[in-house]
């Protein structure tokens, strides 16, 4: 009882303060979603995104009123799903609420005492059975359910802290001695791989520039001021030059739910030269890029940005018979991939699946 | 290496050959002979760094092709000269006779052999004449199974230190600058030229050079700044060149004709090869040129001879170049229906053609025209499409797989066909080939039969050219990421022209000639070989 009175009066002492505190962060970070998602290059990196994202649904969680689960869930899904709509490209975001939602109904099923195992019957029989086991409500109300999400949360973050560390130390397992590697663009997961790798061994890497935007210039200075011999090409060259390379390194912006990616444009075809002549095709791509979504949404999976980066205003006598696309992103299907290293270990695409239905749950995969 | 004895007389060698298969006994004739042969072959294994220029002895090879082709397979091949011919990359006059090295002949001592040269090859006709009679054999074609020793060109080793010097050698006594190269080299491609565009050769000459031509010295600039691109541009324009410099000449006393004025066109080559080295198209057409050239009869008048050349150049560039594109839009045209959605690659002069003209016998279809950095060449076509009307869109090269799947066929010019199919053109036409396959969209090669090529080439290392790398550098927001390249050691731009696309790729290739798959290149080269 007494515990109850605490709890009502944390949520009854905030007031106004703490509320406006909260949804100005909440605008905050949706403007800065917005402005990022010009697509000239990644102001920010998915994972100071995820980061963010995190932080800011623990202080949602800290801070917002709720009584039982299920009322955080709420507020977290409609808080979730005006920040994706603010970014519909930035998946991580997406994905972070996704993987908050399910700490909340594990920590609560944990309350509620079912044992772990269950839990897994649960989903496994959910599986084969369409109806299941009762519907949660969530509506019980737990003391300690609070603290323990947003210690759950805290172990997230420093689980997304140690993502691109966790991915580098792999890297000597990976690349040997004088390998020319290929990447495409800028990421920062796959600079801290090479980086990782290149301070034991010698190797060569290629990088292609990614027009219009030409992110592959940063990457190839950065590399080359570490001392790894780096040339740039023209994307033009890809093919011209794959013949002579040994592994294809990329980044992702988003991998999909059925294995396949979707990442900077130009990484279709770096695949398919890559598949022509049977270099492995390995993605360098952090667990919190899993998102559960399939590529068919013709509409929602590209992104375009203003034609001026391709055609620019200079060419106006013919600009205006003409059109332009400029698109952002690219889809590779998961049959042209070889491997997927993320911060828990490498896998095949045709196991990304499982590793999605251990990280979200399936009612959250529609926020 | 071979030795001019061994050329100038295969006539008796072959007699010497034959003598000792049927077991007769060498008449002392034959024995002698035998032995100054011997004699010269060591003689000119010792002299062989000392070279005279490459051009003469193609010349004479071509003089001497008519008496040597008689006796191929018979010729012993202890030509040395095997060394050169890691067969990959042929001369740009491919010679399919063993190449006959002199040791180093300075121009005016060959002049007084040449009488003697002329009484042994009147010797040879005769000898071959009877043998001809006698044994009856069919004469073969001139390609058929020779043992091809082609020469490596010079653009493709600049990592032989020898070479090079040869190279160097032979322009200065041509009196033309030699060209330096530019920046850090990729180390794959260590053995082709890297230049700048900011350092035209031009700047090299002195005022008034009376070594080159004007047009000619023009007609370097252009090629070296890029004003003048695109394989049909770049032959034509080489033509017209050439057909100022032949309205300029006048034969010098005591001169042939046919002779000298191949002789004064060399430096010329080796110039414009400086400022740009030369395609495929140009490469055939010099050749052409010097064909007619040396088929000039000595006793043809000065006026006459020169009339007949610039009729043969005009009526080249008419037939080659002009009918051959009407042809082949022609033949297009029936491939263009209604609805159609064109992509097309950079600009190809050609594939323009036909899509202006497809589009004036109001065939209703879109175009989309892909471009890629540094040359943005796609907005010339871009520009010139629009004038006419034709409905387009403009992508870059990396946004091909977003794009494909509307598109209908996919048109590309090319550079050179060469002889084992492979289609040599811009860098990304393989790339355009390779995602149209993927998605299962029809490939159609345009390009006409002058530009075949009897090369082979299987990747775009071996022979390549590499463009001024600081042409990679962009400066967006006025940030320029790769502004001191230069200075970080182990950064280096790699700026590729043209690359090689496998004939699998390629659905069809259409031609002057018609229709045809690209493996029936080598055919194609054959029959024109046949023809000529």
């Amino acid at each position: 009882m007494s515990t109850m009175v605490q709890v009502v009066n944390l949520t009854t002492m905030p007031g106004p303060d703490k509320e406006t505190d909260l949804t100005e962060r909440i605008e905050a970070f949706l403007s800065d979603l917005k402005r990022g998602g010009s697509g000239t290059g990644p102001l920010r990196g998915s994972a100071e995104t995820a980061r963010e994202t995190t932080a800011l649904l623990r202080r949602i969680t800290a801070q917002a009123r709720w009584s039982s689960a299920g009322d955080l869930m709420e507020i977290i899904r409609k808080e979730g799903r005006r920040i994706t709509a603010a970014q519909p490209s930035e998946t991580t975001v997406g994905n972070m609420i996704r993987r908050v939602l399910k700490i909340v109904r594990e920590e609560y099923a944990r309350s509620r005492g079912s044992s772990e195992e269950t839990d897994q019957q649960e989903s496994l029989h959910k599986l084969l059975t369409s109806g299941g086991l009762s519907e949660e409500n969530f509506r019980q109300h737990f003391a300690t359910l609070k603290a323990n999400v947003i210690e759950a949360i805290n172990e997230l973050l420093t689980e997304l802290e140690g993502t691109t560390d966790n991915i580098a130390m792999q890297a000597l397992e990976h690349i040997h001695s004088n390998e020319v590697i290929m990447t495409i663009g800028r990421s920062r997961t796959v600079e801290a791989f090479l980086k990782d790798a290149a301070r034991k061994r010698k190797f060569h890497v290629i990088v292609a520039e990614c027009a219009p935007f030409c992110q592959g210039h940063e990457m190839a200075t950065s590399l080359s001021k570490a001392g790894i011999e780096t040339t740039v090409i023209a994307d033009a060259a890809i093919f011209a030059v794959m013949s002579r390379v040994n592994k294809v390194i990329i980044g992702t912006q988003t991998v999909l739910a059925n294995g396949g990616l979707r990442a900077v444009n130009g990484t279709h075809t770096l695949a398919l030269a890559a598949k022509h002549h049977s270099t492995p095709l390995i993605v360098c791509a952090p667990m919190f890029k899993l998102s559960p979504q399939f590529p068919n949404e013709e509409d929602t999976f590209h992104k375009f940005v203003s034609p001026h980066e391709v055609l620019p205003f200079t060419e106006g006598e013919i600009l205006s018979k003409v059109n332009v696309h400029c698109p952002v992103f690219d889809y590779v299907p998961p049959e042209l991939i070889t491997l997927f290293i993320s911060n828990i270990g490498g896998h095949a695409p045709s196991y990304i699946y499982r590793l999605m239905s251990e990280l979200y749950h399936p009612e959250d995969h529609e926020l | 290496m071979a030795d001019s004895g061994v050329t100038d007389e295969p006539g008796t060698k072959d007699d010497v050959h034959r003598a000792k298969t049927e077991g007769k006994e060498l008449s002392k004739e034959e024995k002698q002979r035998l032995r100054k042969e011997k004699k010269q072959q060591k003689k000119n294994k010792e002299k062989k760094d000392e070279k005279a220029s490459h051009e003469s002895e193609k010349k004479k090879n071509k003089e001497e092709k008519p008496v040597s082709a008689a006796a191929p397979a018979s010729q012993p091949p202890t030509q040395p000269s095997t060394q050169k011919a890691p067969s990959a990359v042929p001369a740009p006059a491919p010679v399919p006779v063993p190449v006959s090295e002199t040791p180093a002949l300075a121009d005016k001592p060959a002049k007084t052999k040449a009488d003697l040269k002329a009484e042994r090859r009147a010797r040879q006709e005769a000898e071959r004449a009877s043998k001809q009679a006698a044994t009856s054999k069919p004469k073969a074609p001139p390609n058929e199974l020779q043992p091809v020793v082609k020469r490596l060109p010079e653009h493709v080793q600049v990592d032989n230190p020898g070479v090079l010097k040869k190279l160097a050698k032979k322009l200065e006594r041509q009196q033309i600058p030699l060209r330096l190269d530019y920046g850090y080299k990729v180390s794959l491609f260590s053995h082709l030229h890297q230049y700048s565009r900011k350092a035209p050769l031009t700047q090299q000459l002195s005022i008034p050079s009376t070594v080159i031509h004007p047009a000619i010295v023009r007609l370097g600039l252009q090629y070296s700044q890029g004003i003048v691109a695109g394989s049909n541009a770049r032959s034509v324009a080489l033509l017209h060149a050439f057909k100022q410099v032949i309205r300029d000449y006048t034969t010098p006393p005591n001169e042939e004709l046919s002779r000298d004025l191949v002789n004064k066109l060399k430096p010329y080559i080796s110039f414009l090869s400086q400022c740009r080295p030369l395609s495929a198209s140009m490469g055939n057409a010099i050749k052409y040129i010097k064909k007619e050239i040396s088929n000039i009869p000595s006793q043809c008048k000065e006026e006459e001879a020169k009339r007949k050349l610039l009729s043969c150049i005009d009526c080249y560039i008419d037939e080659k170049i002009i009918l051959a594109a009407k042809a082949i839009a022609k033949s297009s045209i029936e491939k263009i229906s209604n609805g159609d959605v064109i992509l097309v690659y950079g600009c190809s002069s050609l594939v323009n053609h036909i899509l202006c003209e497809a589009f004036e016998k109001n065939i209703k279809f879109r175009v989309i025209v892909v471009d890629s950095r540094p040359r943005l060449e796609g907005r010339e076509a871009l520009r010139r499409l629009v004038q006419r009307g034709i409905s387009c869109t403009y992508v870059l090269i990396s946004a091909v797989s977003y794009i494909l799947p509307e598109v209908s066929k996919v048109f590309l010019g090319a550079h050179a066909l060469l002889a084992n199919g492979y289609v040599m053109s811009r860098v990304g036409t393989s790339q355009i080939a390779l995602v149209a396959k993927a998605f299962n969209v029809p490939v159609l090669v345009c390009c006409e039969t002058y530009k075949f090529c009897e090369r082979v080439q299987t990747d775009s290392f071996v022979s390549n050219e590499l463009d001024d790398p600081d042409d990679l550098i962009v400066t967006r927001k006025g940030k320029t990421q790769l502004e001191h390249w230069q200075d970080v050691p182990s950064l280096g731009l790699l700026n590729l022209v043209y690359d090689v696309t496998p004939p699998d790729f390629v659905d069809l290739v259409i031609t002057d000639l018609g229709m045809i798959p690209c493996t029936s290149v080598p055919v194609v080269l054959r029959v024109k070989n046949v023809d000529q």
